[in-house]
């Protein structure tokens, strides 16, 4: 897909972007239907296919969700448009986790501080578990894929061996089987 | 459960070769390899540290991995060193996802690689269920952290809760629930 051209200028790009910086609890994919919104409803920058597209090229590439934000601004702006949607979005963010961060540190002996980290670790390792449960239900339609998730799981939970070595047998098992066709 | 590896130093170049390596692996989102390499690998933080700093940018606005990454590489090396994560975190992801976009049409379409991919994403939702697990046993919880990481898992992978609202409710209570029962 190659970047339309359409004249949307890259302050547009910043301000949008900007602006659901500092909304984005729980990441990008938690504001993806607002992105959605925003970008296809609103603007008119692309159209819903290739929305859903630009979206299962991010998914498919390693790197965090935001990616998706990236990949956006290029498709509207090219590179220019590609690093102020990236810098919009990260920026306003991470200077707040720049400043919490250091109050935390700073303050990590008081009591309220202390029980704050300590309350948000199960529920942090609980939504890692369920956004592993919620991938596996969108990528399992067969045995096999099936077996790659699970196998996966075990082999991550059992050993520390690279995790690599586990998607590549995947990978491999998945392209067996297509040409044997089993189906996924 | 290792103990506290605050004290340890790192330089500059590590974190920029962590990170890059965090970014370049990163299917599936980062968290899980943020984890392997910043835990496992290099024993940066330790699980506790880690789990806690992951759930501070799990509730601050933005993405989870750039808000870990400017908090890790601030710890460890100031303003500098957060720049020098989030930068090295995003810069691998960044091109191949500009590879990918621009490839898509036909690489979409070729058989094989579907497959593979489709092997790969059912792998990468194992990675996250395996390291959810493995980093709840590691972490020895009470009964109540266990019940609270229960029910986050469940309101976002069961009842498929928005969240923004399963963490808005959870996180006071489970952070009061920790401050009632350590109260001196």
């Amino acid at each position: 897909m190659r970047p339309a051209p359409l004249a949307i200028s890259l302050w547009q790009i910043a301000a949008t972007f900007a602006s659901l910086s500092l909304v984005a609890i729980g990441g990008a994919n938690a504001i993806m239907p607002d992105i959605h919104r925003r970008i296809v409803d609103v603007l008119g920058w692309m159209n819903d296919t290739t929305f859903a597209n630009l979206f299962a090229i991010a998914q498919t590439a390693p790197g965090p969700n935001v990616l998706i934000v990236s990949l956006i601004g290029w498709h509207v702006a090219g590179f220019a448009g590609l690093a102020v949607a990236t810098l919009a979005m990260i920026v306003p963010s991470s200077l707040l986790a720049f400043g919490a961060g250091r109050l935390m540190a700073r303050f990590a002996r008081l009591r309220a501080i202390a029980a704050a980290q300590r309350g948000l670790v199960p529920i942090t390792v609980g939504l890692i578990l369920a956004s592993g449960v919620v991938m596996g239900r969108a990528a399992d339609h067969g045995a096999l894929t099936l077996a790659a998730t699970l196998g996966t799981a075990l082999y991550v939970f059992a050993s520390d061996w690279n995790p690599l070595w586990a998607l590549a047998a995947a990978a491999a098992a998945s392209l067996l089987g297509s040409w044997l066709g089993i189906a996924g | 459960m290792p103990s506290s590896a605050a004290s340890r130093s790192v330089r500059r170049m590590e974190l920029f070769l962590g990170f890059l390596k965090v970014g370049l692996c990163g299917f599936g989102g980062v968290a899980t390899w943020a984890r392997r390499v910043v835990v496992e690998e290099r024993a940066w933080l330790s699980e506790r540290e880690y789990a806690s700093l992951l759930g501070v940018g799990q509730v601050l606005p933005g993405p989870n991995t750039t808000n870990l990454a400017v908090m890790i590489g601030d710890r460890f090396q100031g303003v500098l060193g957060a720049l020098v994560a989030v930068a090295s975190l995003m810069a691998m992801p960044l091109a191949i996802l500009v590879l990918l976009a621009s490839l898509y049409e036909r690489f979409a379409s070729v058989p094989d690689v579907a497959a593979a991919m489709s092997g790969t994403a059912a792998a990468a939702a194992g990675l996250v269920i395996g390291t959810a697990l493995k980093m709840a046993r590691r972490l020895q919880p009470t009964r109540l952290a266990l019940f609270f990481g229960l029910v986050a898992f469940l309101a976002i992978a069961v009842a498929g809760f928005p969240l923004v609202a399963v963490v808005v409710v959870l996180a006071p209570l489970s952070i009061a629930a920790v401050w009632l029962e350590r109260r001196p």
